[in-house]
């Protein structure tokens, strides 16, 4: 049962690879895309969690209690952000992509048709 | 290849890549034993050396604030590359919709929509403003709080008042806001450079932990990213809206 | 590990499957949006608060209106495209 954090994310990025793999549709690909990054989420969370402790916040909590590790935190929290960010990128790509060739499906995406 | 031959090789490769993958996170530690270092050290002297409460914002912005720094700027070049790819895809036919689009409704916006994105409003930019100013003492920071900004004007758009959102966050200063975000979580780095020396070390005095003004340059350091962020959303949203709106403002 | 974070575990790996299986991009969306919504519960339960404020908003709200809208462009390139066509058969 420990080893289900894990599990998950193995499961997710291979879901999310199967998707990649398997779109006929350009914005399809980028869906499944995130869901392959939130795999990479889940692991780090996972190695990062300390049984029994609490959140790194001392605010209320006097310092000495254990938390969970706070440095795979950071690397998420900023992730998620820029991952958005990247996705919209990718999008405009596909948009683009929609105008110039005419359909959505990346089987008819050739750059050097003639 | 084409799709069959595709989906066969996946067949191989995806259990394949599963077991590998299976294989590979066995040999971690187990779940909830993990006994790293660096995060132990960090938690035991975070508070008493930074002087800040939330240890998650001070190793992002002042411990390891170098990384946001790159990861900053990624957030940045792709807002770039998004403006200049439908930008051109824009220019093309802003002639044609211009004046048809001056004050849009959407088909199907009522008045019970925009009472709700009135009450969105306030409380988005609030919350968002709360967040980001209070980063070092609770969860939070700048870039959680960047994003809860950002809804405000988006809750503007989604009613149907596509001018009334132009009003609220206009173009320009809303570029602006960004890229002045951007600049100033680099010259809070180089502030650290020019006082102390080192390139974003904390350069100005530490305070109580527990205040808002506390942690040094985090409260700066948070409303950059704060600012650049929303800026962010918004540019990129709105370069999507615009060309929706205007070929929308055609028809009507 | 205790009931509550097996449980969001099972919710987001049932939800990682329902976003690849879902038909076409549009309900893809909606399904992205509940399936942010079980990523946020997952990582408040694994006591990273931060992580889940910056999900909440980000996969709710930030990503579905970006692709909707990219959609929304799609089908009226589409849409211009045919009237176009008929204009070029009817001169």
């Amino acid at each position: 049962m420990s080893f289900l954090p894990f599990a998950v994310a193995a499961w997710l990025f291979v879901a999310g690879l199967y998707g990649v793999v398997s779109s006929q549709n350009l914005v399809r690909t980028i869906i499944s895309l995130t869901v392959v990054q939130s795999a990479t989420y889940v692991l780090l969370l996972g190695i990062g969690y300390v049984n029994g402790a609490k959140a790194p916040i001392f605010a209320d909590i006097p310092q000495v209690s254990t938390a969970v590790d706070p440095v795979v935190q950071v690397l998420v929290l900023v992730d998620i952000v820029v991952e958005a960010t990247v996705t919209a990128l990718l999008l405009a790509l596909a948009v683009q992509a929609h105008k110039r060739f005419g359909s959505l499906d990346p089987h008819d995406l050739r750059a050097l048709q003639d | 290849m084409s799709r069959g031959v595709r989906l066969a090789l996946f067949g191989i490769a995806g259990p394949g890549l599963a077991a590998v993958l299976v294989i590979a996170f066995t040999g971690l530690p187990d779940f909830g034993a993990y006994h790293g270092i660096y995060g132990q050290v960090l938690t035991g002297i975070g508070v008493s050396v930074r002087h800040a409460t939330d240890l998650v914002t001070a190793l992002n912005f002042d411990i390891r604030g170098f990384d946001t720094v790159g990861e900053e700027f990624i957030l940045f070049s792709s807002v770039v590359g998004v403006v200049l790819i439908l930008r051109e895809l824009r220019g093309e036919e802003e002639e044609v919709h211009q004046e048809e689009s001056d004050e849009h409704h959407f088909a199907g916006a009522s008045a019970s929509l925009r009472a709700l994105a009135l009450g969105l409003v306030p409380s988005a930019i609030t919350v968002g403003i709360y967040v980001v100013v209070h980063g070092q003492l609770t969860p939070g920071g700048g870039f959680q709080g960047g994003v809860i900004l950002a809804v405000g004007p988006l809750a503007v758009f989604l009613a149907g008042r596509y001018m009334s959102m132009k009003a609220l966050a206009p173009t320009v200063l809303v570029e602006i806001g960004e890229s002045l975000g951007a600049a100033g979580y680099a010259l809070v780095g180089l502030g650290g450079l020019i006082f102390v020396g080192v390139f974003f070390k904390n350069f100005i005095p530490l305070g109580i932990p527990g205040h808002i003004l506390s942690a040094g340059q985090m409260p700066l350091a948070s409303i950059a990213v704060g600012l650049e962020v929303s800026g962010a959303f918004l540019v990129g949203w709105t370069q999507f809206f615009d060309q929706a709106m205007i070929i929308q403002g055609g028809e009507q | 590990m205790t009931i509550l974070q097996i449980a969001a575990l099972a919710a987001v790996a049932i939800g990682g499957g329902a976003v690849v299986a879902a038909p076409d991009p549009l309900r893809q969306v909606i399904v992205l949006g509940v399936y942010g919504l079980s990523l946020t519960v997952l990582f408040f339960v694994f006591q990273a608060p931060d992580v889940s404020l910056s999900e909440i908003v980000v996969s709710t709200v930030g990503l579905p209106v970006m692709v909707l809208l990219a959609l929304r462009k799609v089908r009226e390139h589409e849409l211009e495209q045919e009237d176009h066509d008929e204009q070029e058969q009817e001169g």
